[in-house]
Formats: C-alpha cells, structure tokens, sequence
C-alpha cells in the first residue's frame, strides 16, 4: 500500500538532476517525504522532528553525483543516520557472579511478555544456562497456565504461586536459588503506563528480586504511543533493554526507532514468529530499510530460507544456470513461493524490484492457474515443453480449466525465461570460467564446470559480496539483469 | 481469467526468487565456511563455564495458581476515560487558542496534535484540507472557529455508521466471532462481553477457539465461569473451525442465544492462518445459528498497521465492527479515523478498564468531544 521511499524520492529527485547540488529547497521537499515515510511507520513525532534536522544537515549542499543517483544517495544518508540511531551499543548480558542472574519483563498488556519471557528462557538454555521462569502475572486468567504450558514445551520449571506477584517473585528468586538455577525470569502482568498502583506494584516486584536486566517489551505495532509507555517504564524500573515482538507482521515498526531514541537503551532481542525458536538478537540495519519501507531483503531470503530446502533451492540455481530448468522445478518453486505468504507481501520485500511488477497486482489466484495448467501437463511435457502440439494443448486446458491461449502463454514465456537464463549463465560463465575449471571436472559436464563460480559471482551482483549488513545497497540492490526481461 | 502480462511477471517473480535465493543460500554457506570459528559471539558470555543442559522438563513441584479477580467497579463512561487523552489535545489548542491569528505554525500545530493520536499524516491532512480552503474563504477567521470546525469534521466522519450489534431473533443462536492480531485483548473482550449479556438476561456460551495459544481456553473459561456462560473447547492444537461449530451447535441444542466465538490472536500477513480463519467463517456459517457478527478487536496503542490489519481481516472474514480495546491508557486510538473513513468498518464497543463493566458502547461524539474538549 506505501510507496517505498525510495520510488517516492526518486521522482523528486529526477527534477533535481543536473544541478550537480541539492539546493535548500530540493531537500525541503526531499525532507518532506522523509517525514511522511517516517510518520507512516509509527516513528514518533518528535523523534521523527530529530531525525528530520539530522538528515537536513548532512543532505544540504551534499554532492549530486552524476554516477550515483541522487535519490539514492539521500536513501543512503537516511538509512546509515536510522542505523545509527537505532544501533550503537549492543546488550551484553554479563552474568551476575552471584547466581541467578535475574531478568524482569515488563510492557502493557499484550505486548506479548509470556511468551517473550518462555522465548527468551528458551534462548539462555541455549547458551547453556539453566533458567527457572516465574509466573508473577497473577492477574490475567490463565497466565500462569499459560507459561507453564510453555515451559513445559522448552523443558524449563515455571514457579508460581497466588496470591500477591511481590511475594512470588521474592519467592522465586529464593526457589532458584534453592534449585541451583542460574538465570530467573520473572514475567509480570501486563499494565498501563499511568495506571499509578500497578507502576508501585511492578516497582515492588523489582525493588524484591533486584533484577541484574529488566526488559521492557514492546509491540512492533505500537504507534505514537509507544515514547511515552517507553518513558513512564524507564522511570519506574530503569529498562535495560527492549525486546521488540511480534516483528513477523507487517507493521514497519517505527516503535522500535523511537523507544530506542526516547530511553537511549539498545534493542537487545526482536521476536520473529510465533515458534518458540523465532526469537533473535536485534538487527538495526534491516529495521532501518523496513521503517523507511524499501524492502527488507534480508528478512525475506531468511524467510525463503525456512521454507525453502537449501540444498534444493541451491540445485534449482544450478540448474537454472545450466538451461535445465523444467516446468516440473517451476512448478516445486511455485509451491514454495506460497508457502512464503502473499505474494504481495513478498514482492515488497525485493528491493529493486520495478516498479511496474509492483504495481501489478500478482494475486495468488494466477499461481494457482499457473499450477493448474503445469500439473496438467505430463511428466515429459513437463520436462520438454517443446512438444506440447496441438492437440496436447487442448487436453492440458481442458485439464486445467484454462484456454488454450494461457497454456501457449505459459510454455511461451517460460522457454524465454529458460533461454534468458541460460544466456546469463552463459555470460558470467565467460568472465570467470577460467579460474574455476578444475572444480568443475569431476562433474564430468561442460555446461557444468562453473556453475558455482557463477553463483559465487552473482552473489558478490546480488549483494556486494557479502551478506550480512547491505545498508547501501538495498535500496539498489535486487536481482541481477532484471529490468532487461523481456515483456 | 489472467491479464496477458501477469502470468510472465509471476514467473520472473518465482524463477528470480528461487534463483536469487539459491545463489544467495550458497554464498551465505560460502562464507559461513570460510568464517569457520571466527563468528564473533552475539552475546557476551562473562562466566563462560559451559553447563549442561537438561534436555527433561524440569521436575519440581510448584504450587497451583489461582486467578485474581478484579472486583467490578462502577461502569466508567469515554469522557472521563480519555481524560488524559483530552489533556494531550487541550494542552495543544489551549496554545493554538491563545493566539489571535491563523498562521502556518496554527495549522502545524493541529496537524501534530492529530498525527500524535495515531490518526495519521495523510487522514490528518485530509481532515484538515477543506479547513485551509474555509479559512481562505474567511469563513473560519480564528483558532476558536477552526478548532470548532475541526471537532464537526471528526464527528461527522464518524456520524453515519451503524454501531449496532446483532442478534438475529428469527434464527437462534446468533453467532459473534472475535478476530484480531495477537495480543489485542480477543479473549478479555469475549469475557466481558459475554458478562454484560448474561447480566440482561440472554443464555450465552463461550466457544475457544483459539485453540494455539497455550492456556487460552482456560483463561476464556475463567471469564465464562465468571460470567455463568456456558462452555465450549476443542483439544489445544485442534481445528478451531470444528470448536466453534460445536459451539454452535450445542447452543443451538441447549436453546442458547448467544455463542461468541474467540480465534486465535493472528498476524495479518500469514496466508496460511488467515485462510485458517476464512475457514472458521465458512464453517460457522454452515452451523445452524446465524453469523450476525464479526468483530475486530484492534488495541488502541495501534498505529498505522491498524489498517493494514482491518483491510486484510475484512477481506478474509467480512468484519462487521471494531472494538477498540485499551482506551485506557495513554494511548489515543486515533488509527480508528482511518478504519472507519476508508474502509467504513464501524466502531462499535470500547475498552476502558479490566473490569467487565469497563466495556462500552462507542459513541462517535463523545470520543470527539473527550478529544478536543
């Protein structure tokens, strides 16, 4: 629904091009948008006021380059400032020398603190501690129930009691020490920022089991609220960190720039499904791009990596590259596709993608015509597409409930594609197959002998080589010789 | 039907997918292996004696819990709820007011103050629109008239929905199902819902079927017992579509009126969930009561998301209201603007406390007046 920022910028930019200089008022304009990208990812007001004059001081008088677009040289100033806003210090946990190590949840109701505490002694026990959870929510039905459930699916001892949540949390500070538990997470009720009593309460709790961490839980879909929550917890407890949840939906999570601004604390754990296993350290860059809504590659290829088989997907590429791609891998590749969600959702995810495929609207309807008319087809139909005559169109439409001009689509396009691909192999191929013969000959196939290095090459296209933090490059990043498809 | 060119971007779609991610995968593998041991600790271990970990749940007897009950105060009304809501907006126009003129800063000012009431940039701006247009006019000269004519404005964008809830007489029971993200408050909703029905007199039961989260039935049992509904659940991990249609049909059996159906918490942009929910609907609409229903539960603290959620779970559920829970707070649930204006989806209940009293009907100009008294 949001145009990327980045398309939005680019159309002012166009106007600016050949000043060599942005002038004030170019970035007046330019900063307009920043603003309203902002506001429409929750940032809060203020902290987007910040941001805004931040940005201004490095983008005016800054270089047009005539090499480098201007449009996404200002997504580059934007990003690296939200980075850097969001990042600095990460949270060590350093061990209390005098075990347990205590750890205090606190947030509003909902923002999802059962079931961050289970994820999060989920998380110690990987780093092999051994945490005792404390049910001290007594104020919600079925909390407790809730947590011991939880516990009982990652193996870790849930202690609770009724009655007063101050008592059972000193109570189970006592029991972890009884037990010899390393590490205590206590999780509280849930309560409202300006709820006086229930602020007393949870000071209570902390000031009996002097918490070495309290964690302050945010929802990622918080709006402009999320600064004074953030505000009226840190006075009370003094937040150590922020743990950012439900991050798998689509809100662009604006929250989490300005609970990090307004109490200066780093975001140490962000939780990214609903398995007890998506629950992660916290990464500034890409939050930075999903805020500014240009795409989150890095989250969708680890998307695509849980859905995918890697050793599959790896093959696919291969194959792909070698011009033996079929319709029966399209096919596997489509399934998978749906598996990802919407493929709306996923195409906002692909930085670079143009625009028009955007705006096209793909609904998962035409997969599902897509994949009718394949499996319709026979295993060698599937294999060569080129031999699907006449008649054996009629019969696959007939099979799929399509015209037989969809199927002369489909094995029209795709033969191109297959070309396409075998062409770009075939490219990159020329440029680095020397190096990489050796690897290539116990495969016993020419077309084979470099498809790794290929791979290796078109990495280093996709991504600037290396993976992990691509802040400048997703705004242009994308796949490589995608604008030149043919249509 | 396929427009001649989808069906080609789909198919780049998935072959660039497929291969980037393929490319991608083995140059992370790559790297990893090159990286070997040198991958730098996310966390810091201080004391880094390695422990083993006990793979058993742990056996330790702890006590049982019992659920505190929040006593039933008196039923509070919006007015007073959003009162520190109200002092936000009546800080800012008491500054707007002040002043003798209309400049930019006034407009600003009134943009801001929206903006931070999670109505959003482009609904403030529409809002404001057709006021920089009167005052051009001179039909609005000063603050006082221009924040008067904001507040008719707001109203009358809230003025013509039908918040009322359902229940059909003709085919017994009615049916109302709660949908929502997680953590929205679904299960409380139903709750009290469920308490100020039985308390006019109506027999109600209570289906969970939000059948994923741990413990959620007995936290919605907990309300029916409370309430004196009857009961319903499924076995955790069950199909929630077959919970709720026994649901229904039980009532429908025991002469009950009406049954609220409470899912499971979702993200909107999980296909496969949401298709589980389209189920519930189809299903629940098979059973024999009638659907009269949908309600969207949406926590007042929701930003701009909060539209994107409306949208989708309208679209998968044919939602017929909202309830926007946790008014209480801090935060203003100015996103409601836009889901009533752009998707017509009315308010209809509100959320103002724990209590089951603390939920009430959404009355459009009270929650404008509370805003910009």
């Amino acid at each position: 629904m949001f145009d990327s920022l980045s398309d939005r910028l680019q159309s002012i930019v166009k106007r600016v091009r050949g000043k060599g200089r942005l002038t004030e008022a170019d970035v007046d304009e330019v900063l307009a948008e920043i603003r309203t990208a902002l506001l429409d990812a929750d940032v809060n007001l203020g902290v987007v006021q910040d941001v805004v004059a931040r940005i201004r001081e490095q983008a005016v008088g800054a270089d047009v380059s005539q090499a480098l677009d201007p449009g996404q040289q200002i997504v580059k100033i934007v990003n690296a400032e939200l980075v850097s806003m969001l990042g600095g210090e990460t949270l060590k946990i350093s061990y209390a020398s005098h075990p347990p190590t205590v750890v205090l949840m606190a947030g509003l109701q909902g923002s999802g603190k059962t079931t961050s505490a289970a994820k999060l002694a989920r998380w110690f026990k990987s780093q092999g501690r051994q945490p005792l959870l404390v049910g001290a929510d007594l104020q919600r039905p079925a909390a407790v129930e809730q947590l011991r459930t939880l516990g009982k699916q990652i193996g870790v001892a849930v202690f609770s009691e009724p009655g007063d949540p101050v008592t059972t949390a000193a109570r189970g500070l006592a029991e972890a020490k009884r037990l010899g538990k390393d590490v205590l997470i206590v999780d509280t009720a849930g309560r409202l920022s300006i709820d006086a009593d229930m602020m007393q309460q949870v000071a209570d709790i902390s000031a009996a089991v002097k918490p070495n961490y309290t964690f302050l839980v945010v929802d990622a879909m918080t709006g402009q609220d999320a600064v004074g929550v953030a505000q009226a917890f840190h006075d009370t407890l003094a937040i150590d960190g922020v743990i950012l949840s439900k991050l798998d939906g689509d809100a662009r999570g604006g929250a989490a720039l300005s609970v990090k601004h307004v109490i200066g604390k780093p975001i140490a754990f962000a939780a990214t499904g609903e398995r007890i296993d998506a629950f992660e350290q916290f990464h500034p860059d890409r939050m930075a791009g999903r805020i500014l809504g240009m795409g989150d590659m890095l989250t969708l290829i680890e998307h695509a990596e849980q859905v995918f088989e890697k050793d599959e997907a790896e093959q696919t590429a291969t194959r792909m590259l070698e011009g033996q791609f079929t319709l029966e891998d399209f096919l596997a590749q489509l399934q998978q596709l749906k598996k990802m969600g919407p493929l709306s959702g996923v195409m906002g995810m692909i930085p670079g993608m143009p625009k028009e495929m955007k705006d096209a609207q793909i609904g998962d309807d035409q997969v599902t015509v897509t994949e009718a008319i394949i499996r319709s087809m026979t295993p060698d139909e599937r294999a060569r597409p080129e031999m699907i005559n006449g008649s054996r169109r009629s019969r696959i439409a007939l099979g799929s409930g399509t015209q037989v001009a969809d199927v002369n689509r489909l094995v029209k396009q795709f033969s191109e594609m297959q070309k396409m691909m075998k062409k770009m192999g075939a490219m990159s191929q020329g440029r680095g197959g020397k190096t990489t013969k050796k690897k290539g000959k116990g495969k016993g196939k020419d077309s084979s002998s470099s498809p790794k290095a290929t791979m290796r090459q078109l990495s280093d296209m996709l991504g600037g080589g290396g993976l992990p933090g691509v802040p400048g490059n997703s705004g242009q990043g994308g796949f490589p010789n995608f604008p030149n498809f043919p249509n | 039907m396929i427009a001649s060119q989808q069906p080609l971007l789909l198919a780049l779609v998935a072959l660039a997918l497929s291969f980037g991610i393929g490319t991608i995968v083995f140059s992370r593998r790559t790297s990893r292996d090159r990286a070997s041991l040198s991958d730098s600790p996310v966390v810091d271990v201080v004391t880094a004696t390695t422990v083993a970990v006990t793979a058993e749940t742990d056996q330790e007897v702890v006590a049982e819990p019992q659920q505190h009950v929040p006593d039933a105060e008196q039923s509070p009304n919006l007015k007073t709820s959003i009162g520190r809501a109200r002092s936000l907006f009546t800080m800012a126009f008491s500054g707007i007011r002040s002043r003798s003129s209309i400049d930019e800063s006034t407009w600003e000012e009134l943009q801001d103050t929206l903006i931070r009431a999670d109505v959003g940039v482009h609904l403030a701006q529409a809002l404001l629109a057709p006021l920089r247009e009167r005052v051009r006019e001179k039909s609005i000269t000063t603050p006082d008239m221009l924040i008067d004519a904001l507040r008719v404005a707001m109203k009358q964008q809230l003025s013509s929905a039908d918040r009322s809830l359902r229940i059909d007489a003709a085919v017994s029971p009615s049916v109302w199902l709660f949908v929502g993200v997680n953590g929205v408050g679904k299960t409380t909703t139903i709750g009290k819902v469920g308490a100020a029905k039985t308390a006019q007199g109506l027999k109600v039961l209570m289906a969970a079927g939000d059948t994923f989260r741990a413990a959620a039935a007995e936290q919605l049992q907990t309300w029916a017992e409370r309430a004196g509904a009857e009961f319903v659940r499924g076995s955790e991990g069950g199909d929630p579509a077959s919970v709720i249609f026994d649901g229904i049909q039980s009532a429908a059996a025991r002469g009950i009126d009406l049954v609220l159906g409470d899912t499971a918490g979702r993200l909107q942009n999980k296909s496969n969930l949401m298709d589980e929910l389209r189920k519930v609907r189809r299903v629940a609409d098979k059973a024999s009561g009638s659907v009269t229903e949908v309600l969207l539960v949406i926590d007042a603290t929701t930003g701009q998301n909060g539209l994107v959620q409306a949208r989708e779970f309208a679209a998968a559920t044919d939602v017929t209201g909202v309830v926007l829970t946790k008014l209480d707070g801090s935060a203003k649930g100015g996103i409601i603007f836009a889901i009533e204006t752009e998707l017509g989806i009315p308010v209809k209940l509100v959320g103002l406390g724990e209590t089951a009293r603390d939920l009430v009907p959404f009355i459009a100009a009270e929650f404008v007046d509370a805003l910009l008294d």
